[in-house]
């Protein structure tokens, strides 16, 4: 009998090499580096204004430690104050260097920018979006004078009124070299790849169609230089995320739209999307005008029309279908990890530890806050619950049931800051999906204008490929390796304070943990 | 399959400009005249509509035009110079209930019909008073589907007003009891009569064409129906106290309220009495003996139907400490539960019911369906300014709105609302707006979520 030897290229896609990608993966530094705003006018917080007293002494310029009043060499006239850079009235303690009150005529005003309040809303205050955009720029976290809030935001709620209780004295002092903050997601022991990620958080799933190849791209690069993940959302796979292969988790939602059992083989993790916090319940919805010809290519649909991924997978109906789901994947892909998607119903813990029985390696839960595509306003807020309550809840239920230390447990649906993750941590998940935060650093304003005709003007949710060419890929991965790595930095501080060498010590810790608008006295003796 | 239930919209364009959220409140001195933008940095050519504008200038609100606040302009400003604020006038609007993100929804969908969808995710508060501390339920893998498996052309809205039999009482092959009358409606929601400080000319004629185009029904004071019969079927009478019953007219209605009092007992004989297959409503209005008094009535075997009316804020009228509608309508339904009478009679809920969301979540709370006005008044772009007196501009016009207009943008607005109804119970998997009616393990309460998570564990909430 003739022996048949398998072509190498066939043989790199069965399903015992399906880890394998048939793409040479692309090398990102984790380096550091300016990436300033990619506009010619920086919003900022106070306006320095100059009357037509001003003598050009040059006096503002002396004492100013900022760089907010420039006269450049051989010019006439003061350029337009650069107010960004400006720290406002806290300058007025500063040493005597404030420049209103050193100007001898008298010529300067200092003001609140009235953009300033237009900026912003509750969940996302302006502080927030403008330290989210000062860390995007440096990798650092704003520095202190700025004043500017970036732990949390104005809702009144949720994470925004938890704190932690630092202890007054360190009882361990760490290095930040000492510190880990990398987490497992693979806890079940099943054979499969025990991967782990450098920092608790991987970018949400955000489909080309919802978002610009150029933000997808950026976010792939930015998730392989800090060794974690992104995620393409449910419109299908581009061909340019191929050299990060190893670091996308490719989704099966219900459109099962650009889903196929080539992009299933190519990735370390397959996430199965049953339902997304921005629109619990409703199932997905690209509106006809992102739907281009380059999105329906992918998508293999009609240009121009609606597509709608239905509530909910017709095909399950049960833990036991689910199961079923998971097995085809798992077939598929014998070296993938399944991540399972889902909102946060009242049940969300019964759903969770469904999920485990079935074979999942990673449960995420997605609460009603968060979300970066087009939603109905009707679902915002009005379905499932926060994510705030839902983590507790779903971490104490896996406890009980014994098999917590089984399953990797990760929350989103409004993550904005590295305080939510360390709180999200604390309250019980292993770490964290983010979504919005990492479009901020590339200049979202929330204006919530993602779905209408040509898509965002800002250029990061669009299609349209005029606006897309408002941003580059290496800014913007630039932007989203800064934003992490200020974020870890503020993480290790946290867990510095704590005395922790790992954030994984953080979890469940939910007696680190104040509500502000509680007694706060629960197992205190009086 | 029955046809299904469809209303007919079509878009109906504001009469002025849309009052925007942000506007342009600087451009200082020393502009480059570069354009960039006018014709690069604003992706939705608004300096250009708005140019255009102000030289047809007919309103002073132009100036606050259709600004998306997408900041590009101010950021691109060769110089600098472009500041962007709130627009006052944005802020001016409504009040603090019903505010102006309110009015701006609901304007947008008496434009459109449609549901109103953006980006970004949530923008509001954790949690806030009354509807906002509340949350509907969906349905995740384990119980995809409460009612088994579905799209959203199988889900039934409609209801039945009236008074319905506690059981069956069979003999032999026939019914032994004698069933009430009962009036289908194919959405749980009845325009209710707007109050005497928003009276309009046309609005009586408009409300009632709009019930007839939705199928639903508007109460409409007798003494101010316009007598055009054809819409009859669409209308319910208020019989005011001591007024004379409209007998010809009453008897092609199919619903009729009257007020409640000492003697409401013997109003609703003399109108059965004339036609006993119509369906009487009493109304309640929720004073502070309120809900005390809707339980009394609901317990006699003659009432039907009982109407609920908070002020336009949802909270009781009059009350020291008022308490908002949801918490009202669950005592009286809980209460009515233990009764054991529940079940027989219909509950109507007005008052503070300005959003789609607050249909469904009235509803989970006990009412049968609920009644609405001041949405209706909104979706002809009223600002809500209270400026409703003569000899006071209405910024809006409404003293000279066109018939069609009027109704095509309520029927818009109805029609949005119904939608959005649908895709509540959808994600809820319900598939008839009866079975959601009390079902409170279809919702999450603040207060319930809050002591369960963190009550826990960090002891007792300050107020």
């Amino acid at each position: 009998m003739a022996s048949f030897s398998v072509p190498e290229k066939i043989k790199d896609i069965l399903p015992e090499n399906t880890l394998k990608t048939l793409v040479p993966q692309e090398e990102v530094a984790r380096v550091i580096k300016p990436a300033p705003s990619r506009y010619r006018n920086e919003i900022a917080k106070f306006i320095v204004h100059r009357n037509l007293n001003c003598k050009l002494c040059g006096r503002c310029a002396e004492v100013c430690r900022y760089g907010v009043h420039v006269l450049k060499p051989g010019y006439k006239y003061f350029a337009e104050p650069k107010n960004h850079l400006c720290i406002g009235p806290a300058c007025e303690k500063n040493n005597g260097n404030f420049c209103v009150a050193k100007c001898p005529q008298k010529a300067l005003q200092l003001k609140e920018n009235p953009l300033y309040k237009a900026l912003g809303d509750y969940r996302w205050p302006g502080d927030l979006i403008l330290a989210t955009w000062k860390m995007a720029e440096t990798g650092d976290v704003p520095p202190a004078e700025y004043g500017l809030e970036y732990e949390c935001g104005n809702s009144g709620g949720g994470f925004d009124r938890l704190r932690f209780k630092f202890p007054d004295k360190l009882a361990v002092k760490l290095s930040e070299d000492q510190i880990d903050t990398s987490i497992l997601l693979n806890k079940r022991k099943d054979g499969r790849p025990e991967i782990r990620i450098d920092v608790p958080w991987y970018g949400g799933g955000m489909s080309f169609g919802s978002v610009s190849n150029v933000t997808q791209l950026s976010k792939a690069r930015a998730a392989k230089a800090w060794n974690t993940f992104t995620c393409t959302g449910e419109g299908g796979y581009m061909e340019r995320m191929r050299p990060y292969d190893d670091h996308v988790i490719t989704q099966v939602a219900t459109g099962l739209f650009g889903v196929r059992e080539e992009t299933i083989q190519r990735v370390p993790i397959v996430e199965f999307k049953y339902a997304q916090g921005a629109k619990p319940g409703l199932g997905g919805h690209l509106l006809g005008d992102k739907n281009t010809p380059a999105v329906s290519k992918m998508r293999e649909a009609v240009v121009g029309i609606s597509l709608f991924s239905p509530f909910p997978f017709h095909s399950v109906y049960s833990i036991e279908d689910h199961q079923k789901h998971l097995d085809w994947i798992k077939h598929i892909n014998r070296r993938a990890l399944i991540s399972t998607k889902v909102s946060t119903p009242t049940d969300v813990d019964m759903v969770a530890v469904g999920s485990y029985s079935a074979g999942t390696h990673i449960v995420h839960i997605d609460g009603g806050y968060g979300g970066t595509g087009a939603a109905p306003d009707i679902a915002k807020k009005n379905i499932a619950m926060p994510i705030e309550y839902a983590i507790g809840r779903v971490h104490k239920f896996l406890a009980d049931e014994g098999v917590r230390d089984k399953v990797t447990l990760i929350a989103s649906g409004g993550i904005r800051t590295a305080y939510d993750i360390a709180k999200a941590i604390a309250l019980g998940a292993d770490g964290v999906v983010i979504g919005t935060a990492e479009l901020v650093a590339l200049g979202c304003v929330r204006c919530s204008r993602c779905e209408s005709g040509r898509g965002c003007p800002r250029g990061i949710a669009t299609t349209d490929p005029e606006l897309a060419a408002k941003m580059n890929i290496e800014w913007g991965t630039q932007r989203i390796i800064n934003l992490y790595n200020a974020w870890r930095k503020v993480l290790v501080g946290i867990l510095q304070r704590f005395g922790m060498k790992s954030i994984t010590e953080l979890r469940g810790r939910t007696d680190l943990l104040m509500h502000l608008d509680y007694t706060n006295d629960r197992g205190v003796k009086k | 399959m029955p046809e299904k239930y469809h209303i007919k919209t079509q878009p109906v364009p504001p009469k002025g400009p849309r009052i925007g959220k942000y506007g342009m409140v600087d451009w200082r001195e020393d502009c480059a005249r570069c354009h960039n933008c006018v014709k690069k940095a604003c992706v939705y050519d608004r300096y250009r509509q708005e140019a255009d504008y102000i030289r047809n200038l007919s309103d002073v609100n132009a100036l606050f035009f259709d600004c998306m606040g997408c900041f590009s302009c101010v950021q691109d400003c060769t110089k600098g110079l472009l500041c962007m604020s709130i627009n006052p006038e944005y802020q001016k609007m409504g009040n603090s209930y019903w505010a102006p993100d309110i009015i701006k929804t609901t304007w947008l969908q008496a434009e459109t019909a449609k549901i109103p969808v953006s980006g970004a995710g949530y923008r509001g508060p954790f949690a806030g008073n009354g509807f906002d501390a509340m949350w509907t339920d969906m349905s995740e893998i384990v119980r995809p589907t409460r009612d088994g498996i579905h799209g959203r052309e199988y889900i039934s809205t409609s209801v039945d007003i009236g008074r319905k039999l506690p059981y069956l009482s069979v003999n032999g092959s026939k019914a032994d009891v004698k069933a009430s009358p009962l009036v289908s409606i194919p959405m749980p929601l009845i325009i209710d009569m707007t109050s005497p400080a928003h009276t309009l000319p046309q609005l009586n004629s408009i409300i009632a064409q709009t019930a007839v185009n939705t199928d639903i029904i508007a109460i409409i004071d007798s003494r101010q129906w316009l007598g055009d019969s054809r819409q009859l079927d669409n209308i319910a009478f208020y019989i005011a106290d001591g007024q004379e019953i409209p007998k010809d007219a009453l008897k092609k209605t199919r619903l009729v309220e009257i007020p409640d009092g000492p003697k409401v007992m013997e109003r609703i004989k003399e109108i059965k009495k004339i036609y006993p297959r119509i369906v009487v409503a009493i109304r309640v209005e929720l004073t502070s003996a309120g809900v005390e008094r809707a339980i009394k009535l609901a317990e006699s075997k003659e009432v039907e139907v009982i109407h609920i009316v908070a002020d336009a804020n949802g909270n009781e009228i009059g009350a020291s400490k008022p308490r908002f509608i949801k918490e009202v309508t669950r005592q009286i339904h809980t209460t009515l539960i233990e009764k054991g009478c529940r079940d027989e009679i219909t509950l109507m809920a007005g008052g503070g019911i300005a959003l789609p969301e607050h249909m469904a979540k009235e509803i989970i709370c006990g009412a049968d369906l609920i009644t609405i006005n001041l949405p209706l008044l909104i979706s002809l772009e009223c600002h809500l300014c209270s400026s409703c007196k003569p000899g006071m501009v209405c910024p809006a016009k409404l003293e000279k709105i066109d018939f069609n207009y009027g109704v095509g943008r309520m029927t818009n607005l109805i029609a949005a609302w119904h939608d959005q109804l649908i895709e509540m119970m959808g994600a809820m998997g319900m598939r008839e707006v009866r079975r959601l009616r009390g079902d409170v393990g279809r919702a999450m309460f603040f207060e319930n979520l809050e002591e369960e998570t963190f009550g826990k564990l960090f002891g007792s909430r300050k107020n």
